[in-house]
This record gives C-alpha cells, sequence and structure tokens, in this order.
C-alpha cells in the first residue's frame, strides 16, 4: 500500500463550544427521532391537558380546569423529559457502549453532561412553547412573576435531571427503563399534577409535598394561577432535591 | 518525531475481583508500526488495550501511550488516540453517516466523513439507524470513527471480528493505509492470517502474559525447524535418505505414501532430497516446503487451539 496521505497525523480537538454544540444538537436530534420518548414527553401531557380540560373527571376545585391543569402539565413535561426520558435514554447510551466510547474521544465528560442539559433545555422549550399554545387555546388565563416560574423551571430541570442521571448510571438498562416509567405514572397521579394534593388524607399529604414533582407543580400553580410572588418554600424542596440528586449521581454514576 | 516508542507497558497487572486479567505484561509498541496482540478469549487481549485507552486503571506496573499516563493525562491523550471498541459505541437510533460526521466534528482537523464512507463501503447503510445495521457495518463505522479524526495511534479492538471476507480485505487495507501513512496501529486478534498479513510486530499473550513476540517471521522461524512434505510410493527406504541429509535431519512415512522430513529446509537440503527421488525412480507428487504459522507457534506455546 502506497502512502496517499489521507491519514497522516494531525491529531487534535475542536473547541469546545462546537463539541458541545455538536454534541446538544446530535442528543436532542436523538431524543426527538425516538417514538417512545415522544409518547411520554409530547403525547401524554397534551392529551392530559386536553382531556381533564374538557371533560370533567377530576375535581380541580374553584375557577377553570385549564388554569389548574396548565402548571401541572408544565411540571410533568420537565419530569418527563429531564427524569424519565434522561435516564432512559442515558441508561441505554450506558448500556450499548456510547458513553464509553464518548469518553476516549475528545469531548470532557463535563461538557458531554453539558450537552445532554443543553438536550434537555432544547426539548423543555418545545415542551412549553406547544402546551402553551394549547392551554391558551383552552381559554388559559395566567399571572404572576415570568422570573418566578423560570426559576421552578430551571429548579425542577436540575432536581430530575440529578435524579434521573443517578437512576441511569447506577442501574441496569432495563431495570431503569421499567423504574423510571413507574416513578413517572406514580408521580403523575400523587405529585398534585393532574390530582389537588388535598384529595389525599393529611399524612400523605404532608409526605408527598415533599416530592419534587409536588413542589414544581405547586410552586408553578401558586405564581401562574394565584398570581403569588417568589414560592421560597417550593423552590427550597427542589433545591434540596438537585444538590442531594446531582450529588449522588457524580458521586455514583458509572460510565460503563 | 520523537522515537520513543508509542506504547510502554511493563509489568502490567490488573485485577477483577479474584481474577487476574493481565499478569505481569510487558509490550512496546515502536512508532509507525502495526502490533497484533493475540491470544485465545479471555486471554486479557481487550483488558491491555482499554489500560492503553485509560478505561482501565492499573493494579500494578507501569503503562505510558504517548509518553503519557492514560488515566492521570487522559484529557492529553484522549484527542491523540483512536479508539474502536469490540462492540456499540453508538447511538441505538443514529444513522452511520450521522454518527461518523459527528465524530468528525470533535476533531480539529479530521479526514473527509465522505471519502470514509465510501472506502468502507457504508453508502448502503443508507437512513438505517445504527440498532438495525448488520454486524459487519456496525464494524466499518466503529473503525471509520477510530480514524476519522486523523489520531497518532488507534487501537482496535478485533477489527474484523465478524466480518465477511471482502470487508475484511478492505479493513486490511485501510490499516495498511494507515501504517503507509505514519499512524501507529494496535490492533487485538485470534485471526493467525491477519496478524501475519498486517503486523511488523506480534506479541501472543495468554493467561494474561506476553508469552512470545516478535516479527511474524522471526516467531515462525525458531523452535521446531521447517518441513518438506511430498507424495510417492508407499515403503521408500529413508535411512538412505537420510544418510545424504544433514545429521540433525529426521524424515517419517506419516501414511503409507506420505512423507514427511524435518530440519533446516534450504536450497541444498531440497535438492538433495529430489536427487534421492530421482535415482530411486520416485516421483515427489505434492512437493510442499510448510513454513510454520503463527498457528503452530501457538499450539507449541500453549498446547490449545487458538480459534474457540
Amino acid at each position: 500500500m502506497t502512502a496517499t496521505g489521507t491519514f497522516i497525523p494531525a491529531p487534535g480537538a475542536a473547541s469546545l463550544p462546537r463539541m458541545i454544540g455538536a454534541q446538544t444538537a446530535l442528543e436532542t436530534r436523538m431524543l426527538l427521532r425516538n417514538g417512545e420518548q415522544l409518547l411520554l414527553t409530547v403525547v401524554i401531557p397534551t392529551l392530559l391537558l386536553v382531556l381533564f380540560s374538557a371533560v370533567d373527571i377530576v375535581d380541580t376545585g374553584a375557577g377553570k380546569a385549564v388554569d389548574f391543569l396548565t402548571p401541572g402539565v408544565l411540571a410533568l413535561a420537565v419530569m418527563s423529559t429531564a427524569f424519565t426520558g434522561q435516564a432512559i435514554a442515558t441508561g441505554f447510551e450506558r448500556r450499548y457502549g456510547v458513553l464509553k466510547r464518548l469518553g476516549a474521544s475528545p469531548l470532557p465528560r463535563w461538557a458531554l453532561m453539558t450537552a445532554k442539559t443543553g438536550s434537555v433545555l432544547v426539548t423543555e422549550v418545545l415542551q412549553i412553547a406547544l402546551l402553551t399554545v394549547i392551554a391558551f387555546a383552552l381559554g388559559w388565563s395566567p399571572s404572576g412573576n415570568p422570573l418566578a416560574v423560570l426559576l421552578l423551571l430551571a429548579l425542577g430541570t436540575a432536581a430530575f435531571s440529578g435524579l434521573g442521571l443517578l437512576m441511569a448510571g447506577t442501574l441496569r438498562a432495563e431495570a431503569t427503563l421499567a423504574a423510571a416509567n413507574l416513578v413517572f405514572l406514580l408521580l403523575l397521579v400523587g405529585g398534585g399534577v393532574i390530582v389537588p394534593l388535598d384529595r389525599f388524607p393529611d399524612t400523605a399529604r404532608s409526605v408527598l409535598e415533599l416530592l419534587p414533582i409536588s413542589a414544581l407543580s405547586d410552586g408553578l400553580r401558586d405564581v401562574l394561577r394565584h398570581g403569588a410572588g417568589m414560592p421560597w418554600g417550593d423552590l427550597g424542596i427542589l433545591a434540596v432535591w438537585a444538590v442531594l440528586g446531582l450529588g449522588a449521581a457524580a458521586r455514583w454514576f458509572r460510565w460503563e | 518525531m520523537r522515537m520513543d516508542p508509542a506504547v510502554e507497558m511493563t509489568g502490567l497487572v490488573k485485577r477483577y475481583g479474584a481474577k487476574t486479567a493481565v499478569d505481569g505484561l510487558d509490550l512496546s509498541v515502536a512508532r509507525g508500526t502495526v502490533t497484533a496482540v493475540l491470544g485465545p478469549n479471555g486471554a486479557g487481549k481487550t483488558t491491555t488495550v482499554e489500560t492503553c485507552e485509560g478505561y482501565r486503571r492499573p493494579d500494578g506496573g507501569r503503562v505510558r501511550v504517548l509518553g503519557l499516563d492514560p488515566v492521570r493525562e487522559a484529557a492529553a491523550l484522549r484527542p491523540r488516540i483512536g479508539v474502536m471498541l469490540q462492540s456499540g459505541g453508538v447511538y441505538a437510533g443514529a444513522r452511520a453517516e450521522e454518527m461518523l460526521r459527528h465524530t468528525a466534528k470533535l476533531h480539529a482537523d479530521p479526514v473527509d466523513p465522505a471519502l470514509l464512507i465510501e472506502r468502507l463501503g457504508l453508502e448502503s447503510c443508507g437512513r438505517t439507524p445504527y440498532r438495525r445495521l448488520s454486524g459487519g457495518q456496525q464494524q466499518r463505522l466503529a473503525l471509520a470513527m477510530a480514524v476519522v479524526g486523523r489520531p497518532e495511534l488507534v487501537f482496535l479492538d478485533e477489527p474484523t471480528a465478524g466480518l465477511d471476507p471482502q470487508a475484511r480485505r478492505t479493513t486490511w487495507e485501510l490499516i495498511r493505509e494507515l501504517r503507509a501513512d505514519g499512524v501507529t496501529v494496535v490492533l487485538t486478534t485470534h485471526f493467525m492470517d491477519e496478524a501475519e498479513q498486517l503486523a511488523d510486530d506480534v506479541a501472543i499473550i495468554d493467561k494474561g502474559r506476553v508469552i512470545a513476540s516478535g516479527t511474524p517471521e522471526e516467531l515462525c522461524r525458531g523452535g521446531a525447524e521447517n518441513t518438506l512434505r511430498f507424495s510417492g510410493r508407499p515403503g521408500l527406504d529413508l535411512a538412505s535418505l537420510l544418510k545424504a541429509l544433514p545429521a540433525d535431519s529426521a524424515a517419517v512415512e506419516l501414511t503409507p505414501g506420505s512423507y514427511r522430513i524435518e530440519g533446516k529446509v534450504d536450497p541444498q537440503m531440497l535438492a538433495t532430497v529430489t536427487s534421492w527421488c530421482a535415482q530411486h525412480g520416485v516421483m515427489p507428487d505434492r512437493l510442499a516446503v510448510e513454513r510454520r504459522t503463527l498457528e503452530d507457534v501457538f499450539l507449541e506455546l500453549t498446547g490449545k487451539e487458538l480459534r474457540s
């Protein structure tokens, strides 16, 4: 074989912004191409919003059902992407050696995690845009401080990402798939998304209120429905979950 | 270019729980060469290579890759090496071209992905997601991903396992081209012919140790001498042939009419045998000089079949 010059060594990493940008774009494409992920992140929240707004199945208390439901469904959308979707996708990436192979590429691990977060945020923006349009069509009339909403969404994303990555990095991929879906279902019912927490007995309620999904849906509802100021209690709960979840994931995440 | 070795490994030990996967392994890979790490399944090939790639932290010994510690100096090393894992490494839903283009984007001065797609016959993958590609297509994509960043050194873990003969040949050609362009290649294989075809140096490992190393020629030369075989009529008087040959030669009739002569096979020996045949009116049918293959070397060293 004569030398063609094609492979003359010229090694080197691309710039960090370029690598993170490319990785974010790829992760987002993978997510949006996956049918099961779309079911979880788009179809289920949309159906719940439309169905429960139109049909009086659950007693959502005084006022329009859509004003109660929209904050809950937004919280659910965040959970579906940052927790369930990210846990399942990352679990299988670990199982199929994707994380391992990327570990040998010039992309640093922290940059991979940054890209994953970027892809979660892009997906959330798309979800929230879609759900907001639908909610307005259903007669939603939100109020409140947009900054408080952004802060809740950001801390909620951090809390759910930590828990999702902890699960993906410690359990087998199949176990993550089953557990992430189960948790999604349980928190959908018991996290104040479509069923108000005051429908539960007091003892159960005081525990359920500490869940990240309850804090996020309750905080969003306080702001968007009642025009409350900064929901510090809920933000505090989310911050604790974020620190615990991300800390545990950083400590125990296994790449192979 | 500095001429210190691309890989320098001395006394590598790696244990997984109670099991010792690598047990005092020494390996040196010269720059610009192709080195084959040869051994049966479970010999420690993958552990050895993955230690070089920084995936495994050695329990003992010293490893330097391009002069760097693969674990502590991983950030400096990784942009300079190319890695092909034994399997996987690609998003289940990604398309071949998409994944290769992405890998190229992580490097400063990559090879044009379109060129690699064409060279490795990956056009046929089209828009099929990775999980539905054939094993051979997945292997070739992993190879393309290992070389697209123009590394100085590539590690290929069983690059031709499961390939059809044509794809295997394509892979061999690419490895030869890498070498011609000055890339150092370390590959693992359990195919003898692959090591003989491609490698400048071969390290045969078994039970976590190097049991023989050298060029393929060196390995095949040493030990038992070369062999000459021929067929003729049964019951030839081999004693008279042995008188004509050097003292340390041996001759046996393996089965009636099938003969094997062992000794230093050179033109003189061949002439002696054929003229003896002529004197005895024997037509030496299927006359063949048999070189020891790496397979023979391995069998002698370990007493077991390599392809298991």
